[in-house]
């Protein structure tokens, strides 16, 4: 038994599937982000998931998916400041990786509306 | 050839009787041919199977999922195949999961009654051992003898 199941958990949805349970993080949180499956929270339980898996801050109640072989999937909460303030860390950690590889850089350049040769001649 | 490669087994939940017969037919094939072989799953599992074979006989190595999970992601064990049994969602949710952690090449043996249904939802890199199997093990084992490794 994972240490999640000694702390004082709010059970927003049971027995259902991943997507649904995903679904719902999504439409009921304030802030939702997305963690590769194997991210570890609360000491010892390393989040089981379909990727991307969402991850939601709700005030100050964390929302995530725990997931049973045998009950499937429950969306469940916990007042964890600690542990929001480390989602927030890593949600920025991924960006200022993204940007060192050039991922959300190159992007950005992509985004940008291609000049015409008309324009520039004119100025 | 298998010599020294690891094999992983990953039990769903242990209430479909055709899991139980095709993890130790599986994992008595595979250490035949020379294969390290683990066979991860929930305490029930674990303890079915160990019921089924008191001397080891079939299977040598057994370890709790959570656990598994914990050293797979902390890089202190890793596999050359893994085979994920499962029925239901929460078994596919366990197969994502390997598929994202693990170097493994990572086959879905997929089964139970909704088993089309549940092989179509699976979208992530896996190679799919399907078969309609619940309590006649042979659709199943037929498929999963056609494996080459």
């Amino acid at each position: 038994m994972s240490c999640v199941e000694q702390l004082k958990y709010k059970l927003y949805l049971e027995r259902t599937s991943f997507k649904e349970a995903r679904d719902y993080i999504e439409k009921n949180s304030d802030e939702v982000y997305y963690v590769d499956p194997g991210y570890k929270i609360f000491k010892d339980y390393y989040i089981i998931g379909v990727p991307p898996v969402a991850m939601g801050v709700r005030g100050k109640e964390m929302l995530f998916t725990y997931v049973k072989p045998c009950h499937g999937t429950f969306v469940m909460g916990i007042d964890s400041e600690e542990e929001i303030a480390r989602l927030r860390e890593n949600e920025k950690a991924k960006i200022k990786k993204s940007l060192k590889s050039g991922g959300l850089k190159a992007q950005a350049d992509s985004v940008t509306a291609p000049v015409s040769f008309a324009d520039v001649y004119k100025r | 050839m298998s010599e020294g490669k690891k094999a992983l087994l990953v039990m769903g939940c242990p209430e479909v009787p055709v899991q139980m017969s095709m993890v130790i037919y599986l994992a008595h094939k595979l250490k035949k041919s020379g294969w390290d072989v683990i066979v991860a799953g929930t305490d029930a599992a674990v303890k079915l199977l160990k019921a089924a074979d008191p001397e080891s006989y079939y299977v040598q190595n057994t370890m709790d999922l959570d656990e598994l999970i914990a050293s797979v992601v902390e890089k202190r064990i890793d596999f050359d195949v893994c085979f994920a049994f499962m029925h239901s969602d929460a078994g596919m949710t366990y197969g994502a999961t390997f598929s994202a952690i693990s170097r493994a090449r990572l086959f879905a043996v997929v089964f139970g009654k909704n088993a089309e249904s549940l092989a179509e939802s699976i979208d992530y890199p896996a190679e799919k051992i399907v078969a309609k199997a619940t309590h006649n093990p042979n659709p199943l084992k037929n498929k999963i003898d056609k494996v080459a490794l």
